[in-house]
């Protein structure tokens, strides 16, 4: 029966606080890539341009339907050999930017197609060009009832990071695995990133709650 | 199905050409015809109401000249120029969006439903139009904004969001928006149909004003007989796609001549 040494656990302490920014890093910067990459891809698949719209379509889902960790996989041994050559660190947050972006297009599409026509032929009917109807009347109303989905992806994404611990990436996971190979001691390193997520997760959807209602508020949506 | 476009001019000549024509119109959504070869001028400065059952048609014509609808067929002329269309090598050819844009610059529209933006104030709904597509300064969008304001009676609730407002005043702030953008042509769509009773006349007020000191051409879809009455100058009656009969108000209303014409004002005046 193994024991557990809590002079372990602060001994380790700073390894998982340097590994915790990195995840954070990259859940982040994931996620950054994935709101503009949705946002781009829900757009493209609105245009009257067939071929276009055809192609997004097909590729979201395609990215959809395909574990993430292939996608990773893909992106950072295949793409070597078309002369595509990434640190992990860009690898990974291509593959997950580009995977949850795909998700993300579907919150977004949700959330513009809850925008009424009447809005759109109200921005005609002063002459606004589509760029700026989507800018400045249906982004903004979009936006507030796609909160909540963009928040549980962004946890989502959070707790996605460990697969990046796959191609090298010295997150969380990484980490842990690292430490358990040089010490043989698995249960303290484990048990500590599943308390640093859980620290994280919860707290996340208090946060959004909050956000959401800001958001409506700052619009002068109240519903 | 192509039709022959060199039936069409390719703009109005001469000097008295009406500010809006439909020339041979149609309008369908599949097989189900809305319009059918519809003709109407209408006079620069001329108010002219449209009335008829649902379903007739009506406020298609409004929505086509916003060009909030395609058309199958025909060609709609504004100021002498055509909307649908636009000339290329001495021929009409479907007009690109930038040809649009240009002839739709001159039409404002007010919807049943007003359609403010929600996530703007009264005042930044109506400096919207001004400052993103006009270009003007914010200053003088936001002088112009509440001018018109001031004009609905609206100043005062300029920096309430439409939430706050009532159906009657949401609809005046809809009024400015549309006039902010300096349109020559004004289009209503059954402005009052989703207003309590008791504020219609908050925005029949508002049109009536705008027919006194306006120097606009007015095409409105309405429920109201009373008022339709009082402030067309014509007064067309749509009946299954095409007009049916149409006429000054006082001929229309007192001494119509088809029979589908009577009927219907009968069934309005009985409703009433």
């Amino acid at each position: 029966m193994i024991e557990w040494q809590w002079e372990l656990v602060w001994e380790l302490a700073p390894r998982f606080v340097d590994a915790t920014g990195k995840t954070l890093m990259a859940a982040g910067g994931g996620y950054g890539i994935a709101v503009i990459l949705g946002l781009i891809f829900v757009v493209a698949q609105r245009t009257p341009i067939r071929v276009l719209t055809f192609t997004m379509r097909e590729f979201v889902e395609l990215v959809r339907s395909t574990p993430l960790l292939l996608q990773i996989f893909f992106v950072y041994y295949v793409g070597p050999q078309f002369g595509l050559i990434l640190s992990p660190w860009t690898a990974g947050l291509i593959a997950i930017g580009v995977h949850y972006g795909a998700y993300l297009s579907e919150v977004y599409r949700g959330g513009i197609e809850s925008v009424s026509k009447g809005q759109w032929e109200a921005a005609k009917a002063i002459n606004l060009p589509i760029v700026r109807t989507y800018r400045r009347i249906v982004l903004p109303q979009a936006l507030p009832p796609a909160i909540a989905g963009m928040g549980n992806y962004l946890v989502g994404i959070f707790k996605d990071t460990p697969m990046l611990s796959v191609i090298g990436v010295a997150e969380l996971m990484h980490t842990a695995t690292t430490i358990g190979a040089e010490s043989y001691r698995y249960l303290e390193p484990y048990t500590m990133v599943g308390a640093i997520f859980l620290a994280l997760s919860l707290p996340a959807a208090f946060f959004i709650n909050v956000f959401e209602k800001w958001v409506r508020r700052t619009l002068g949506m109240v519903k | 199905m192509t039709e022959d476009m060199s039936q069409y001019p390719l703009r109005l000549d001469g000097d008295d050409f009406p500010m809006v024509r439909f020339q041979k119109v149609t309008k369908a959504y599949g097989s189900l015809v809305v319009l059918n070869q519809l003709d109407l001028d209408v006079s620069a400065g001329e108010m002219v109401t449209i009335i008829g059952p649902s379903g007739s048609g009506k406020t298609t014509v409004l929505r086509m000249l916003m060009t909030l609808e395609t058309i199958n067929s025909g060609v709609i002329y504004v100021e002498g120029e055509p909307l649908t269309h636009m000339e290329r090598d001495g021929r009409l050819v479907p007009a690109n969006s930038a040809h649009i844009r240009r002839i739709r610059s001159k039409i404002g529209m007010c919807f049943q439903h007003f359609n403010l933006f929600p996530h703007m104030t009264a005042l930044g709904n109506c400096m919207e139009g001004p400052v993103q597509v006009l270009r003007l300064p914010r200053k003088e969008a936001e002088e112009r904004s509440l001018e018109l304001l001031e004009m609905v009676g609206m100043a005062e609730k300029r920096d309430q969001h439409p939430s706050r407002l009532s159906g009657g005043q949401q609809q005046r702030v809809a009024i400015a928006r549309a006039l902010a953008m300096r349109p020559k042509i004004m289009l209503f769509d059954e402005v009052t149909s989703a207003l309590d009773p008791e504020v219609i006349s908050e925005v029949t007020n508002v049109i009536r004003r705008l027919v006194d000191t306006h120097n606009l051409t007015m095409l409105m879809v309405t429920h109201q007989m009373g008022f339709a009455k009082e402030i067309s100058d014509r007064v067309c009656f749509f009946f299954d796609g095409s007009i049916e009969e149409q006429g000054s108000p006082a001929k229309l209303f007192e001494t119509p001549e088809r029979e589908r014409t009577k009927q219907f004002l009968n069934a309005v005046l009985e409703a009433n």
